[in-house]
Parts: C-alpha cells; structure tokens; sequence
C-alpha cells in the first residue's frame, strides 16, 4: 500500500462516520414505515448491505487470489485474505441480523427449509474454513497459492447464494429487486443506498486499515531478523 | 421482545462489531508502538557500542 494510500484514510473514516450517521438517522427516523412489516423492517437498512458487502469483500478477495496466480506478486496473498477476513465478518454480522429480523417478522431464529439461508451460511462456513487451511500450511509462496486456489473455488458459491434468493420457490424470504426495479418508495430507496454506501465504504476503511496493520507487522518482523 | 426491540438489537450487534473492531486495532497499535520503540532501543545501544568500542581498521594488505 501506497503512503499516499494510507494518508486517505482518516479522511475515508471521517466520510464513513458521516454516512454511517446519516443512514442512522434516515433508517431510524425519517423513512416511513413500512405497511406490510412494521418497524421490524428497518433492520432491512442494516441487513442487506451488510450482506451485498459480505458478497464484495469475497469476491474482491477471490480477485486478488487470481491476480496472484495469474501475475505472482506476493502482495496480493495478503490482499486476498484481509478481503476474505473482511468478508467472514460481515457474513457473520449478516447471518446475525438476518436471525434477528427472521424471528422479528417469521418468530423463528432460523429455519433450515430455506435455502437462501442455508446457501449463505455454506458460503460462510466455506470462507471460514479457508483461514484453517491458510493456517495450518507454513508461511511461504505454497501458503499463498493453496490458499489462492481455495479463494477462487469459492467465488463459485457468491452467485448461488445471491440468486438463491430470486429463484426460492417458496419466497419466504422477501425479495425487494425485482426484474421491475426496488419494491419500495423513493425515500427508502434512497436510505438504503445511503446505507449501503456507508456500509461499504466503511468495509474499505477497514480493509485499509487492517491492511496497513499487517504489512507494517510484516516490516518489523523482518527489522527485527535483518538486525544482527 | 418488541419489534422495535429487535430493531436496536440488529443495530446494536453492528455498533458493537464496529466498537470492538476498533479496540483490536487500538491494541495491535500498541503492541507494534512497544515493537517499533523496542528496536530503536536496540539500533541506539548498537550505536553507542560502536562509537565506545570502534573497530579496527584493517589495512588490505598486496600478497604480491
């Protein structure tokens, strides 16, 4: 990462606040409620960004593995797992606010006859086991091109979960974007994309951050070998 | 639990990420502060051994 890079960020944490705030209020506040679910639907403005974050962050993680198979350069194995750490925690935060919202609308935490649940936590359990792997191979490029090719096999599982939500059957699960456009109003709409923003823009925060805190561990560990 | 119950917890289990997240961030930044201050420490000592104790110079010598 660039100094340049780096500099950018308490700026990018400051417009995430911002936006994170902003979102709060417009979530909590402003937006109307919504007729057929209540209150209970204003978890959607934290849930599904969360989730299409969760969807990015592995996908950018199974980017920089293929850029590291593809080119070689060492760094993007650490760009991949910080990605895909990123990831494994927001698909945590979604599998959790998705059970809050589950037993708030349906009375039940979770239910295992829906696939586009199921779908998601294979996908995280997947992405979970990813860092098992990772860490019980010792340091080195063979570490980085296992857990590369492991990165990419699981790209595969982001489009099924995603259109799992679409193609279910039973539609328990609502489905807000439709083939029509967003199913809501125009100040929901815009709340959500000004959520989805903050959400993802503070994903990118934390990935920078988290970044720069391992390269800089990474430099020291090696000043601390090249010192005599 | 109410509905808006269940609101403020999907919310709180977000802001309680973010804060927690922090806090490792901030104890990591400490831990590399102590790393960084550990090896200037070391680089100064080196320094100073070598101004005490400087090494002597040895002249290259011709086998010729």
């Amino acid at each position: 990462m660039s100094t340049s890079a780096i500099r950018s960020v308490p700026g990018l944490a400051l417009l995430t606040a911002g936006l994170m705030g902003s979102a709060l209020v417009l979530a909590l506040i402003v937006v109307p409620e919504d007729a057929d679910q209540g209150i209970s639907q204003r978890i959607f403005y934290i849930h599904v960004p969360i989730a299409l974050t969760a969807y990015f962050c592995f996908g950018l993680g199974a980017w920089k593995a293929l850029l590291l198979l593809w080119r070689g350069e060492e760094r993007h194995d650490l760009e991949s797992y910080v990605a895909i750490h990123q990831g494994t925690i927001f698909g945590a935060l979604t599998l959790i606010t998705g059970s809050i919202w589950a037993k708030a609308s349906w009375g039940r935490w979770w239910l295992w006859s829906e696939d586009q649940l199921v779908l998601f936590l294979v996908l995280f359990l997947f992405y979970c086991a990813y860092f098992m792997l990772r860490f019980s191979l010792e340091d080195g490029p063979r570490r980085a091109r296992s857990s590369a090719v492991y990165a990419l096999f699981g790209v595969v599982l982001i489009p099924v979960s995603f259109l799992a939500i679409r193609l279910a059957e039973d539609l328990i699960h609502p489905t807000v974007f439709t083939r029509d456009g967003p199913q809501m109003s125009g100040s929901m709409f815009a709340t959500f994309c000004v959520a989805w923003g903050a959400v993802t823009l503070l994903a990118y925060v934390l990935y920078r951050v988290e970044l720069a805190g391992k390269r800089l561990d990474a430099d020291l560990r090696d000043l601390r070998e090249a010192l005599p | 639990m109410s509905q808006g119950q269940y609101v403020a917890a999907a919310y709180g289990v977000v802001f309680a990420f973010v804060l927690v997240y922090v806090a490792i961030i901030a104890a990591k930044l400490v831990r590399l502060q102590r790393e960084t201050a550990e090896l200037l420490e070391l680089v100064r000592r080196k320094d100073a051994a070598a101004r005490r104790d400087p090494a002597p110079v040895v002249e290259a010598r011709s086998e010729a």
